[in-house]
This record gives C-alpha cells, structure tokens and sequence, in this order.
C-alpha cells in the first residue's frame, strides 16, 4: 500500500469524505442523489456508475491536459465524459436491465453531473493522471457515503426492506412496522440530505456557514445607562 | 387539444423537474439567494428548454432512431445510443449559439442573462427534459410543449426557492442548519406542497 498510495494521493482520496465532501460542502451532484435513493440497489448501481465515470474520465482528461486548448476545453471534456457514460449505459442495459430501467434518465444524467465536470475542471486539468485518478475515486465514494445513508434511511423506513431482504415485519404481512410512505416520496430525500448536512456540520464546526444577519442578544435590564 | 393542455399542466406541475425529479438542483440550490438573480436564470432556462427540446426531437426521429434513416434508403441502423453525445452536443451548441445572437440583437437581455448562459450547458434540467422526451417517445408537438411547461415548471420552482430564502435570511437558525442545511429543508417542504397537484386528474 504504502509505495502506490503516497501522502499527496491519500489525501485526495480521504478527504472528500467527509471533510470536503461533494454533497455536503461543494454541493456538486446533488440532483442524482435524490432522485435515485428510493431504493439500496439503485444507489449503489449509481454510485458505482458515477465513481467510476469520475476517475476514468478525470484519469483521461489529466493525461491530455498539456493538449487541450483553453477555449474549447469545456467541449473536448464534455465529449470525454458523454462517451464514458455511453459505455456505462449500455452496459448496464446488457447486464442490469432491470436497474437499468429503474434508473431511467438518471444514467445519462451523469454528463451533467457536476461532480464530474467540477472535479475534471478543479483537479484533473491541473495534475498528473494517477493522483487525479485517485481524486476521482476519493469524490466518488465521497458521494456514494451520502447516496448509501440517504438509501438506507430512505428503504427501510419506507418500505421496511433493506436490499429487498426484510428489516422491519410489515404490519399488513402480520407483523409489527406500518411503513412510512412518506419516505418514498421525493421530499423525504431533501429532508435526510438536510440532516445529514446539520449533523456533519454540528460535528465539524469549521463548515458551518456564516449568517447573513448576526441575532443581536438584546439583555433587558441594564438598558439606558452604562 | 386537451392532451396537449394536460401534458403542460403535468411538465409545470405535477411532474415539476426541479422539485420532482430534483433536476437542476446544483443551480438550484447555488443561484437562488435573490429574487431577480433566479427569476433571470429561470428565464434563461425556459428560452434554452423551449428551443432544445424540439430541437433535439427532429435529430432523434431523423437520424437517430431505429430505422429512423430509411429516409437516405439505410435500414436497420440503431444509432439511438449516440441520443446522449447528440443531445449534449445539441445542447452545448445551440446555448452558444444563443448566447452570440443575443450579444448581436438583443445586447439589453444579453448583459441581463450573460453569467447564466454558459451554466446552462451543465444544467441537468436541461439534458434530463430531452432524455425524457427521448424516454416518453413524444411526436414534435409533444415535445414543443414539454419543453415550454418544463421550462416554465423549473424558472416558477427557483423563482419562489428565491422568494423564500430572501425571507429566511433574517430567521434565527440552527449554526449547523445554516444556508445549505436549511436549504435542503425548505425545498422539500417545497416539494411536498408540489405533490399536492399529483392528485389532480385532467
């Protein structure tokens, strides 16, 4: 591990988890980590998709940055990054069709992701292939810690399932979970994200952001003289 | 007549893409601090979605189609997986095209939309209502009108997100809750008043 994995590559893996985490502090990407979290295995089909795309494309277009003309760099990473998806596209569509179908639009919605598109434009069109590899992989599973959370919240308490296996015996089967519907509809994966965003940021304080208006405490009983 | 009013009411509302499919959710969540800021962004967005949406219907029917380029007597071509590359494509070109015929003849709307032209191209709105026209099989007509109610779903949707947070920013919130947590929040209860139109039949 220690001779591939130097300090510089480490760093860019870990610190998207939490510290720099794309959902939670850049907000990048946010759209598909909403749209698919109704369910485990859609997440992870998704996270595993967008993790890839992320470090093969951020792989490639690192190792012709030298190449690229300025003004129409936007383009030529656009064009990286469709075909990349195209693969992952068809071949979920010969080897998971059932997700495939599941996962609709939110495939080819990768391109627009800003995950992929930021990370190539911040990191990949400034540093070599191997560590903006590692970059890619490191945004990736920083992304798919929060599509798994979101997931998990999102399957077992609203359908009492978790992978398909039951969690929860569900009341109309005799058991004792009535599910919440509420968690299957799209509001519910705003309010995990949201909370999700409350408790890293109670955790790490350095992330929270700053008001806009300061609450003045007013102390009542000293007022008038001083 | 009726199924295109319904499908309009449906693209504005029912399936609003901002608050349904969470398309567009990074501009979204990062354009809506002012009223006049989103409502220039939802505007830009609906221009661009009205014009590539169709746009992106005539090459997939023409060219990309099964079958579809029997038309030059080739048969039995599937190109429909190129439909992602074409519509990106599609998407990059026309904005860029777009942004040069507003800095010729409209320099007023240009200089009032300019920052949010190029953003567009990334706008997950966009690519996702071609892919869904693309997926729901819509003729040109359809899709003409999928691409207005969509458009106009989205520029509504970030327009009130605006609304709300130039309120919120004088509320005593949680230090951890603050600017995107309570974002978040705020969007989906957004969305839960959304759902409501889900229940109207027309």
């Amino acid at each position: 591990m220690s001779e591939i994995l130097n300090d510089e590559t480490k760093k860019v893996l870990t610190t998207p988890l939490v510290n720099d985490n794309p959902i939670t502090l850049q907000v990048l990407g946010i759209c598909s980590a909403l749209a698919v979290t109704s369910q485990m295995s859609t997440s992870l089909i998704m996270a595993l998709a967008l993790t890839l795309v992320t470090a093969f494309s951020s792989a490639a277009i690192s190792s012709i940055r030298n190449h690229i003309p300025g003004s129409i760099r936007i383009i030529v990473q656009m064009t990286i990054i469709a075909s990349l998806v195209i693969v992952v596209d068809q071949v979920l569509k010969a080897f998971a069709y059932e997700i495939s179908k599941q996962l609709s639009v939110f495939v080819g919605l990768i391109i627009t992701n800003c995950i992929v598109m930021g990370r190539a434009e911040a990191y990949a069109m400034k540093n070599p292939p191997l560590e903006s590899f590692m970059d890619g992989i490191g945004n990736g599973l920083g992304y798919s810690l929060i599509l798994i959370i979101v997931a998990f919240f999102r399957e077992t308490l609203g359908s009492g399932k978790l992978l398909g296996f039951e969690v929860f015996p569900l009341a109309k089967d005799g058991g004792w979970y009535d599910p919440n519907g509420l968690m299957l509809l799209p509001p519910s994966a705003f309010f995990i994200i949201g909370l999700i965003i409350w408790s890293v940021r109670q955790w790490k304080p350095n992330q929270v952001e700053q008001a806009d208006f300061k609450i003045l405490s007013i102390s009542h009983g000293e007022g008038g003289h001083h | 007549m009726e199924a295109y009013i319904s499908l309009f009411v449906k693209a504005v509302f029912i399936e609003n893409l901002a608050l349904s499919f969470f398309l567009g959710m990074c501009t979204f969540i990062a354009v809506s601090k002012k009223i006049s800021t989103a409502m220039g962004l939802g505007i830009a967005v609906m221009v661009v979605q009205t014009i590539t949406v169709p746009a992106n219907n005539i090459i997939y029917h023409t060219l990309l189609k099964e079958d579809a380029l029997s038309w030059m007597g080739i048969t039995g071509v599937d190109l429909s997986f190129l439909a992602l590359l074409s519509c990106i494509g599609m998407i990059a070109a026309l904005v860029q095209i777009l942004e040069m015929i507003l800095d010729k003849f409209f320099p007023a709307l240009y200089h009032a939309l300019g920052v949010f032209l190029p953003l567009i191209t990334v706008n997950c709105a966009i690519l996702g209502g071609s892919l869904f026209m693309i997926e729901r099989d819509y003729n040109f007509g359809e899709s003409v009108t999928y691409g207005v109610g969509s458009g106009l779903g989205w520029a509504l949707a970030i327009t009130v997100m605006a609304g709300v947070r130039e309120k919120l920013k004088y509320s005593d919130i949680p230090a951890g809750l603050q600017g995107l947590g309570i974002t978040f929040i705020t969007a989906g209860l957004m969305s839960l008043g959304f759902m409501a139109f889900s229940g109207i039949q027309l």
